[in-house]
């Protein structure tokens, strides 16, 4: 690649009226501000649904509180899980893959710019739809309500006859919106990166970011069409005199469980496999090291993909299927540990023998190391089907998933703020600022879901809104409640961290962390065009072959 | 990392405190279940052991020094010795996991019903349970009685799980793992009890507003109190005359359209039976003791007790509802 092929003439800033900001941000197509405003967005709806686990965690600080009624309760938990899922943690992902994909594959745009504003506009009505359920719930006379029906909402719950008025139906048509936007943004993230790449950009030589976004897209595809047919359905039954999951005229509870879980179990690895890509991008950068092992990373990938569509109804242990069925989900479900095993430790092996800079970003990639470890085991606790008739429905399972999506998904994408911050904004997040962040919110995941493991397995079921004294819950539940302020005190600091590095940041240039993908080739924020002229890569690594023209990666592969 | 501590200590540790501890099992079925849980506790914490220490030794050991800040490490691309190392000593622990696990779900799931079994079928309601007991004609609520069951002699007590409403889940963690009681889809499940006493347990699967009170009793009786118990079960509800005021308030008002009490007009199946309302200690399926005060404040006003439970406020004036709770008082 000729160092030519990357410089890039200053970017032109002018001082424009706020109406004109606005509205070039609101009809924008640029992958760049949409990769930010789904960002935002996310981050949005972290803090309510933030908010909302803060009630949830107030209340069950000792048995027989008071501090909100079981129907607020109830909606709590139904709001926080759906926000946190489909209107926080996809967006943010999504937003990241918006961002990064064209840059590291030395692409303009993404395959199509309107479709991806399309799906973030539609995933952002989505969002609105489900809050707007507090005034419409029921019919828009005073105050309304939100669903309560709990984010897998099982059937009967939402059938009319135990849902009445119009609070489910908000999160019906608020998931299929936003599903319809997650569809045309996978759409628009496999064919970027089939149709996209720059030259020498084969895909063997594609950053690991990308080739997890490229196996997520095809995930959503897989994982949101079925639960899109759901929702489909579960409105014929309520409005059209559909009898799907309408038990009182025999259409069937199971059935729902499998439609939502054939989407919800691949959800978690659409959900975690970026993850994976930022650790898979920051511990080399941090480590000083290529990627350990880059085709096993990519096939372990694939076959996370594959068995995580064979693995849904070990959610349904309970609900009695037969012994066959049940031994059948055991196994698929601890098969999929061999691949994510693998995963870690190729990051193990990448750390080996490197130079670790425990920067800020690296602290969360981390973090996660050691508490993925521990989401897995647990994972496969559960997958052994006996132990999971104890377990499940259990507060365990609530620690176990929120380890997984906190200690796991949260970390690694914390880090990614920390790693592309500057490359988003032209600033460096503080790392002193940083620093409290990560431990104090390190400080506060272990409080909470370490010892939310405990009550699980002294009886406590999920769900509930309260509890009896003298089952040796309330000591427990008071720490898990003390350990999630904590965890709020330390997103109070990320976020102002996020605020004040914007205007007083130190400037950041193109390159702060001496990387080796594309996007650290081009400016710091990158202009609209992204590069001025197409690069041109030989290796995984071109920004290496750049810097160590004696040693090149391309020698290699 | 906390929580393997915790989980590791936790047979001695945390059986005292609780009566609902998955690790103080007292029926074949949890004492099985936990059996398997400790298998895989062990497995899974040496692996944790394991990683963690390579993470933590890879770490402090390949901490960038300052000495060599501006030099780059070896590049090493991988190596399939070490990826096929990490690959199949997996794949051998979940062969052996799997085989644990399948023999575990077949011996729990797939046990033939002995001759001297008790079938009891349960329907979950929103938010209580139903008990009936087919062979002796009996139905309560909420507090289920089984027989005792001699590890030489088994009699344990087969389920039928039915729901008349929304999905909920039947679990008694000392007695056997969970089951959901699932509309058009009967579950079957069971326990055999190796000491007497009370268990404790509630609805594991969300069914509503008033998931978090519906509590189950199990009461393991010998088998002689259980056979005194099914005999003052079968009895017709008691006829006190000096009760005819209260009755007839009971059964002039919507009370007999969803509660039983055998033997007189009202024969209600939406609510629990109250034949031998007295014979039980909880009220509202747990959600309070069974005093003549919770008990008058229940009928008066069941939101205070448990908001959102299906039981009306009936609006009874005082005298009334006097009468009412001591009628309520005499079916014992």
């Amino acid at each position: 690649m000729s160092s030519d092929a990357i410089t890039i003439p200053a970017l032109q800033i002018q001082e424009k009226p706020w109406v004109d900001l606005l509205h070039e941000w609101v009809t924008t197509v640029d992958h760049k501000r949409l990769g930010i405003l789904y960002i935002l967005y996310g981050l949005g709806f972290l803090v309510v649904g933030g908010v909302e686990a803060l009630i949830i965690r107030i209340q069950l600080m000792h048995s027989h509180n008071d501090f909100v009624s079981p129907q607020v309760f109830n909606r709590m938990f139904t709001m926080h899980g759906t926000t946190m899922i489909f209107f926080m943690v996809m967006p943010v992902l999504f937003g990241f893959a918006n961002y990064l994909v064209p840059l590291m594959i030395g692409a303009r745009d993404m395959a199509f710019p309107r479709l991806n504003a399309f799906s973030f506009w539609l995933s952002a009505f989505g969002g609105l739809l489900l809050y707007f359920s507090f005034f419409g719930g029921s019919g828009l006379y005073g105050a309304g309500n939100a669903p309560d029906v709990g984010w897998w909402a099982y059937a009967p719950l939402g059938a009319r006859a135990f849902s009445p008025g119009h609070s489910s139906d908000y999160w019906t048509l608020s998931l299929l919106v936003s599903g319809f936007g997650s569809i045309g943004t996978a759409i628009n993230i496999i064919a970027t990166v089939l149709c996209m790449r720059c030259p020498g950009m084969k895909l063997g030589r594609m950053p690991l970011q990308v080739w997890l976004y490229f196996v997520m897209g095809g995930m959503v595809l897989i994982a949101i069409t079925p639960l899109s047919a759901a929702q489909i359905m579960l409105l014929i039954d309520r409005y059209l005199g559909g009898h799907f999951f309408d038990t009182q005229a025999g259409g069937s509870a199971v059935l729902w469980m499998h439609f939502f879980w054939i989407f919800g179990h691949p959800e978690v690895y659409v959900l975690v496999i970026p993850a994976f890509g930022f650790l898979s991008e920051i511990i080399p950068v941090f480590s000083r090291k290529p990627i350990f092992g880059y085709p096993v990373m990519v096939a372990a990938t694939i076959a996370i993909g594959l068995v995580s569509t064979s693995v849904w109804a070990h959610h349904m242990f309970t609900v009695g299927m037969n012994s066959y069925a049940n031994s059948f989900f055991a196994i698929t479900t601890m098969a999929i540990g061999i691949p994510t095993g693998i995963k870690i430790f190729n990051w193990i092996g990448t750390m080996w023998g490197g130079r670790i800079q425990l920067k800020v970003p690296m602290l969360f990639c981390i973090g996660f190391l050691f508490q993925f470890l521990i989401a897995g085991l647990t994972g496969i606790i559960q997958a052994v089907v006996p132990v999971d008739w104890q377990l499940s429905l259990s507060y365990f399972v609530v620690a176990h998933f929120h380890y997984v999506i906190v200690g796991g998904i949260l970390f690694a994408t914390f880090g990614a703020f920390y790693y592309w911050y500057p490359k988003m904004t032209g600033r460096m997040l503080s790392e002193r600022l940083g620093k409290w962040h990560f431990w104090l919110f390190l400080i506060g995941f272990h409080m909470t879901f370490d010892v939310m493991h405990v009550p699980g397995l002294l009886g406590m079921p999920r769900r509930i809104y309260t509890y009896e004294p003298g089952r040796g819950w309330d000591t427990l539940n008071l720490i898990v409640s003390i350990g999630a302020l904590i965890q709020a005190i330390a997103v109070l600091i990320f976020v102002w961290n996020l605020i004040s590095s914007y205007f007083a940041g130190a400037k950041a240039g193109n390159d702060p962390w001496d990387a080796w993908t594309l996007e650290w080739s081009t400016s710091s924020p990158p202009p609209p065009y992204n590069f001025a002229t197409v690069p041109v890569v030989s290796s995984r690594r071109p920004l290496w072959d750049l810097k160590h023209p004696e040693d090149p990666d391309s020698q290699y592969e | 990392m906390l929580a393997w501590s915790y989980l590791l200590l936790a047979p001695p540790a945390l059986a005292a405190p609780s009566q609902t501890n998955i690790f103080a099992p007292e029926s074949t079925p949890a004492k099985s279940i936990l059996n398997l849980t400790v298998f895989v506790l062990v497995i899974t914490a040496i692996i944790f052991v394991v990683v963690f220490t390579l993470l933590v030794y890879s770490i402090s050991k390949f901490h960038a020094k300052s000495a060599d800040a501006n030099r780059e490490p070896a590049q090493v691309y991988g190596s399939t010795q070490i990826e096929l190392a990490w690959t199949i000593i997996p794949v051998l622990i979940v062969v052996v996991l799997f085989l644990a696990t399948a023999r575990s779900i077949h011996a729990i799931q797939d046990a033939p019903e002995p001759p001297g079994a008790l079938d009891v079928i349960a329907i979950g309601h929103q938010y209580w349970w139903e008990f009936r007991y087919p062979a002796f004609g009996i139905v309560t609520a909420n507090e289920l009685h089984i027989p005792v069951s001699d590890p030489s002699r088994p009699t344990p007590t087969f389920l039928q799980l039915l729901s008349a409403d929304t999905d909920h889940s039947f679990w008694i963690p000392e007695l056997a793992g969970k089951t959901d009681l699932v509309p058009n889809h009967p579950n079957r499940m069971w326990m055999d009890p190796h000491r007497t006493g009370i268990f404790l347990g509630q609805c594991a699967q969300y069914c509503g507003t008033q998931h978090a009170k519906m509590l189950l009793r199990v009461s393991v009786d010998s088998p002689q109190d259980f056979a005194a118990w099914v005999r003052s079960q079968q009895q017709p509800a008691v006829q006190d005359q000096s009760m005819m005021a209260g009755r007839q308030v009971f059964e002039h008002t919507a009370c007999i359209n969803c509660h039983t009490v055998s033997g007189t007009p009202a024969n209600g199946r939406f609510g629990p039976d109250l034949t031998h309302l007295m014979s039980r200690t909880t009220l509202a399926a747990g959600a309070a003791e069974n005093t003549p005060d919770s008990l008058r404040q229940w009928l008066q006003n069941p939101d205070v007790i448990k908001p959102g439970s299906l039981m009306p406020a009936m609006k009874l004036s005082d005298a009334d509802l006097t009468a009412v709770v001591d009628y309520m008082e005499t079916l014992r």
